[in-house]
């Protein structure tokens, strides 16, 4: 009987120990979630663009001078948002690792305020990795009034280090591309205060890149 | 007190059996709840096969007439119920066909016989397992006839439920139902793995050391892990799912930033290591055969033993090889691609073990063994187009093609389904103490080895040739071999019928099976008990030597 005994709290332990397996796989799905979206902001995977604070020094620019690249834009809506949605020019040829400014129009066709938010990626998805934002209206959420158009800003620049991998460097041409999608209404109630100065900001910093752009 | 007293004194009557309520509803019999698993698998696997077979009706001249007769002549709907034959096809296959007649049925039976066990750790959590399983049954057959999308009754997302067809495409409780369907599924399975590892490494009889363990147990140990590992992360990627149809979160939407392509990549982690469960335990199955029948040992028991532990572990870095055109960048798909040849490695040492075994062996053509060669040779076909599918490059080509069909119905329908049947006649007289018919099952293989050759071979073809998956139509070009597919699947059905005239015919006779017809092949120690075994068996536990 003890002997019995002895194997029904060993099974208890191993049938414990193999439930807790379960358990914590089920956990792993869920991690799951977060990792793969840093999995795919940190190596650009599938298209996925980079964020930076500043752009390339002086000498990262020098070092690749006279090299260029084209940058397409695009821009879209998804079904269900009646907004028009453009890029304000299709296509440029910029100097590789300068910073530039690409403006995208968005209207309101419809007769109520609406908030959307772009989501984004880019073409080749080798690209992704070296395709740097520093301001951009994809990285918050964007309120139009009834009626409103507004012309939105994007800061970006080609990493110079694009020249060094094996296959993004054949790439002579990049497609940033955005698809507008409609906020869940409850949210944007609650984030549409906040929403505005952010727009206002990112004008103002605009005006100056503009600027200094045509300077 | 005097109930408990008098249970008692009957647990020492040799062969006492409770009445039919209490043996077969309430069972913690392993062997009852063996059977019972088996009963379930013969069910689900008619119903499946059933609904394979107005597959093939359909597809046997261009054109769609039956479908279209099904639904008074609407395409649109004709076309989605296709989608639900296949999903419910794949589906009940799968979970309801093959895992229980595999694990649930044979595992249950002989893994506690195997190693010398008065029956499984967890009886009663046992008994769960198989319960869970008939409303999950129910649910899943039930969702083909609810709504789906919108206008149309049923889930036509395909056993791979991926989004967004699973999630805006289908707004009505279909999904939804089989959605839980699979839940209870997945419970029942991880239950029953978490009840065999403990049975495996807890309650083998004395001097029955891993290494000495028969490669059957050695195959349900790696399935019960593989169960383990994987499900519970198919269970968070459709709960996932879930939450995203009904409660309107965004793991799988795109505009509320979440990613379908991750739907894919929780999917195929649990989905490569299930399609090994599939078949793990049916090479298992096949050693104890062959090495029966060759009347010799198994041949490089230790290499056969730790090629399933390698097919496992591989098993679980190589899921992406179902994605490759989802544009996964080319060193990713260089990755997956090698891994994927890998396999080939261990499963090369098992057959070829398989065929040493054989070498030299007095070999005996009993209908067993038939099963057993079939599956060498099935699953030896299946492999070598599963080799050429997994180049990253190749598959380009034949990805969502019937190429694909044909390889993994040569690896499954022609090589689980065959270890299931070589199992089946294998232990037929040890489960029910009656012989089966020996002509009737020979005539069953032969019969069914040609209709399934001539049934999926073509598919091949039409594949190469670019005749796509999931499609109840095709043009004129691909008739040819169409129709003569469909030629198989009725020579199969023709199989199917001597099978259950067999079981009719030998459960019926009153002939008395003996402890042993193998002879001195056959080594494990189910053969040590009377056929079929006493309700209890090992109440003092056999020392193995």
């Amino acid at each position: 009987m003890s002997a019995d005994a002895a194997t029904d709290r060993s099974n208890r332990r191993v049938g414990v120990a193999a439930a807790l397996v379960a358990v914590a796989m089920i956990g792993l799905a869920y991690a799951s979630v977060p990792l793969y979206r840093l999995f795919c902001q940190v190596t650009g995977y599938g298209g996925t663009t980079q964020v930076a604070a500043a752009a390339p020094t002086a000498d990262q620019l020098a070092a690749v001078a006279g090299q260029r690249i084209k940058v397409r834009f695009d821009g879209n809506v998804a079904p269900g948002l009646p907004w028009r949605f453009r890029p304000k020019a299709n296509e440029v040829s910029v100097p590789i690792g300068e910073k530039r400014l690409a403006f995208f129009t968005a209207t309101n066709t419809s007769d109520q305020a609406i908030t959307g938010q772009a989501g984004f990626n880019v073409s080749p998805d080798e690209a992704g990795q070296y395709f740097v934002k520093i301001q951009c209206f994809c990285f918050t959420e964007q309120t139009l009034q009834p009626g409103e158009t507004v012309d939105m800003p994007v800061t970006w620049y080609v990493d110079p280090a694009i020249l060094k991998d094996p296959v993004a460097k054949k790439i002579d041409e990049i497609t940033l591309s955005y698809t507008f999608y409609p906020v869940d209404k409850r949210a944007a109630a609650s984030v549409a205060a906040l929403d505005k100065p952010t727009r206002v900001r990112l004008s103002a910093a605009t005006n100056r890149n503009s600027l200094k752009d045509r300077g | 007190m005097a109930h408990a007293a008098t249970a008692g004194a009957h647990d020492h009557d040799h062969d006492h059996k409770p009445g039919f309520i209490q043996r077969w509803l309430f069972s913690t019999n392993h062997k009852d709840i063996g059977t019972l698993y088996l009963i379930f698998a013969i069910i689900a696997g008619t119903i499946g096969g059933a609904i394979s077979g107005i597959m093939r009706l359909e597809l046997a001249q261009p054109g769609i007439q039956w479908l279209t007769f099904m639904t008074q002549g609407n395409v649109d709907q004709a076309n989605h119920l296709w989608n639900v034959f296949i999903t419910a096809h794949g589906l009940i296959m799968v979970f309801f066909t093959v895992m229980p007649a595999m694990i649930g049925g044979f595992g249950n039976w002989f893994v506690p016989i195997m190693i010398g066990a008065p029956d499984m750790a967890f009886p009663r959590m046992n008994n769960v397992s198989f319960w869970l399983l008939v409303p999950s049954f129910l649910l899943l057959c039930g969702s083909m006839f609810v709504e789906g999308p919108a206008g149309a009754n049923g889930a036509g997302t395909g056993w791979t439920v991926y989004p967004p067809l699973s999630t805006s495409g289908h707004p009505g409780p279909a999904v939804d139902m089989a959605i839980l369907s699979l839940h209870i599924a997945g419970a029942s399975s991880i239950l029953g793995a978490i009840n065999f590892i403990t049975t495996i490494l807890n309650m083998r009889a004395p001097g029955m050391t891993l290494h000495k363990m028969p490669l059957f147990v050695w195959s349900v140990l790696v399935t019960a892990f593989l169960l383990l590992l994987s499900l519970p992360v198919l269970a968070g990627a459709i709960t996932m799912l879930l939450t995203d149809r009904n409660f309107g979160t965004h793991f799988f939407t795109a505009d509320g930033g979440g990613d379908p392509v991750l739907y894919q990549h929780l999917f195929w982690f649990f989905g490569h290591p299930e399609v090994y469960i599939l078949i793990l335990p049916g090479f298992g199955i096949v050693s104890q055969v062959v090495s029966t029948f060759s009347r010799k040992p198994v041949f490089g028991y230790l290499g056969m033993a730790y090629a399933m532990v390698a097919i496992g572990f591989i098993g679980f870095v190589v899921w992406a090889h179902h994605m490759f055109t989802v544009g996964l960048d080319v060193n990713t798909k260089m990755y997956f691609t090698a891994a994927t040849m890998i396999i080939a490695v261990p499963t090369g040492i098992k057959i070829f073990s398989w065929i040493a075994t054989m070498w030299g062996g007095s070999i005996r053509f009993d209908t067993p063994m038939l099963w057993a060669i079939g599956f060498i040779f099935m699953f030896t076909v299946g492999g070598v187009t599963g080799v050429l599918l997994s180049n990253g490059g190749v598959d380009t080509y034949f990805h969502d093609t019937y190429y694909v069909v044909a390889h993994f119905h040569y690896v499954l329908s022609l090589g689980a389904v065959f270890a299931i049947f070589a199992a089946w006649y294998y232990w037929f007289g040890k489960m029910f103490g009656k012989p089966y018919n020996e002509l009737l099952g020979k005539l069953h293989f032969w019969v069914f080895f040609i209709g399934v050759n001539v049934l999926f071979f073509p598919m091949h073809f039409l594949g190469s040739d670019g005749m796509p998956r999931r499609i109840p139509d095709y043009p004129d070009a691909f008739a040819y071999w169409n129709q003569i597919a469909s030629y198989g699947y009725a020579i199969m059905a023709v199989g199917m019928v001597f099978f259950f005239i067999n079981l009719v015919v030998s459960l019926a006779s009153r002939r008395k099976a003996e402890a042993n017809p193998w002879g001195e092949g056959a080594t494990t120690l189910e053969w040590t008990l009377s056929s079929p075994p006493p309700f209890h068996q090992f109440e003092t536990l056999p020392v193995i030597k």
